[in-house]
């Protein structure tokens, strides 16, 4: 995997998901290693994600590297009127690896033609975010034993949730059953749902889940916006059939546990917080770790 | 009253290409590079066709085509006609196939695509031929034929 760019999951094969997954337990079991000695690792966000990228510099410096980088455009060169691959491949010149998030949607694919070093897509625009997909499904298997064969339920935006179209795609390599839970509005779109026929997996969308919830291995809430409704009455009307609340856990499998992808609002009610099913916080710890282990297989050093 | 002419000349040798929709011969001339060649090229559009109502024509005197170039054409011009013409006579006969990979033709319909943003050459994988829809090889967005834009 040495030098591999991680762009889209969909570059990943099993084996290769499998390798970071494997990595990212050994990393769990001990995260301080002074693995990343006299490396530098950039970290470009040219907007903010202040939980992605504290991810990915805890991971850095746990193992004992160094991160060069911004934390928005506004303060990098892109505000002179720079190209990305002007930026790239200066950066590339200062830096063993690149870890990017850009706004501007297949940046990440066009850095990894231009730059000499490895690009890691820490997401770009609504199109991927590959780093996310895998420590969602660190926290899956983790979580359940297995990946195989599980029933997942996708809650709230998923029209828009690149979060949810990733982690839906790899998935598909496990047998798995989807039910999608959404207002009319953000329904899934069909290209993911032609994507799913291809694969003859089995799914179902629904606008309510309280019936149903008693199936689920995992329940990925998603936020819904305000903005993304065309008609503000709607998302009134139906923002209160998307929030989990701690009395619908009682109908639930033993082992069913609730990610998030994080920012939550308030579509997971706080009272769930300390439910031994809610997973959100330690999933999002489980994204150091996974970032770890990508940083060091494509580095060549796992 | 005098024989009805031809409507457009006849070559020695060379290439025809026929049934290119009547709207689409600019685009055609441009995706072949036609403009930038020093051969003798007719063509014709608003040519009544009883297929397809009105047609364009071109025929290029001392031109062949490979077939991965001629068959970018098929994105604007998928019934086009082939005809090679040696010696005044039509020795060959083809037709355009959509290839499964695009390059540097077709814009890419999403506006927040990198392509539409930095002067990057656009590339698409073939997802649909037979109602074409192309797949950016950047933001893996699909952009369908209604609407394709053509450079």
């Amino acid at each position: 995997m040495k030098n591999k760019n991680l762009v889209s999951i969909t570059d990943f094969s099993k084996d290769e998901v499998f390798k970071i997954l494997d990595l990212a337990e050994e990393f769990e079991k001990n995260p301080n290693q002074n693995l990343l000695q006299g490396k530098v690792i950039a970290t470009l966000f040219f907007e903010p994600s202040t939980r992605t990228r504290l991810s990915f510099e805890s991971a850095i410096s746990r193992l004992g590297g160094k991160y060069i980088g911004f934390t928005d455009a506004g303060s990098s060169s892109v505000k002179k009127g720079e190209s990305l691959k002007d930026t790239i491949m200066t950066v590339a010149n200062y830096s063993d690896m690149i870890i990017m998030r850009n706004p501007i949607e297949g940046s990440a694919r066009w850095a990894s033609e231009v730059s000499k070093v490895p690009i890691v897509n820490a997401g770009d625009g609504a199109n991927q975010h590959p780093t996310q997909t895998l420590l969602d499904l660190y926290s899956i298997r983790k979580t359940q034993g297995t990946l195989d064969n599980l029933n997942v339920f996708f809650v709230g935006d998923l029209k828009y949730g690149r979060t949810v179209h990733s982690l839906l795609q790899a998935m598909s390599m496990f047998n798995t059953t989807y039910n999608f839970i959404s207002p009319e509005e953000l329904r899934i779109p069909d290209e993911y749902k032609m994507f799913l026929d291809k694969k003859g997996l089995k799914y179902y969308e629904h606008l309510d889940f309280s019936d149903i919830i008693s199936h689920a291995d995992i329940i990925y809430m998603t936020r819904i916006q305000r903005e993304r409704f065309s008609d503000p009455m709607e998302y009134e009307k139906t923002k209160n059939s998307y929030v989990l609340k701690k009395n619908m856990l009682e109908k639930t499998k033993l082992n069913m546990k609730v990610l998030h992808p994080l920012p939550r609002v308030n579509e997971i009610s706080t009272d769930v917080d300390t439910d031994e099913k809610a997973y959100y916080f330690t999933q999002a710890l489980n994204g150091v770790y996974t970032r770890q282990a990508i940083i060091t297989s494509i580095l060549g050093l796992k | 009253m005098t024989e009805k002419k031809l409507q457009v000349s006849a070559i020695q040798n060379g290439t025809v290409i026929d049934h290119i929709p009547a709207d689409k011969l600019f685009n055609v001339i441009n995706i072949l590079g036609l403009n930038k060649i020093k051969n003798q090229i007719t063509f014709g559009t608003n040519l009544e066709s009883k297929k397809m109502g009105l047609k364009a024509i071109i025929k290029l005197s001392d031109v062949f085509f490979a077939d991965n170039e001629i068959n970018k054409i098929a994105l604007v011009a998928p019934e086009a006609k082939l005809n090679i013409v040696k010696d005044y006579q039509v020795v060959e006969k083809k037709i355009v196939e959509v290839p499964d990979n695009i390059t540097g033709i077709a814009k890419c319909g999403n506006p927040k695509c990198i392509t539409n943003h930095e002067g990057i050459i656009t590339k698409f994988q073939v997802v649909n031929k037979k109602k074409v829809a192309l797949r950016c090889h950047y933001c893996e967005k699909i952009t369908d034929s209604e609407h394709m834009e053509i450079f």
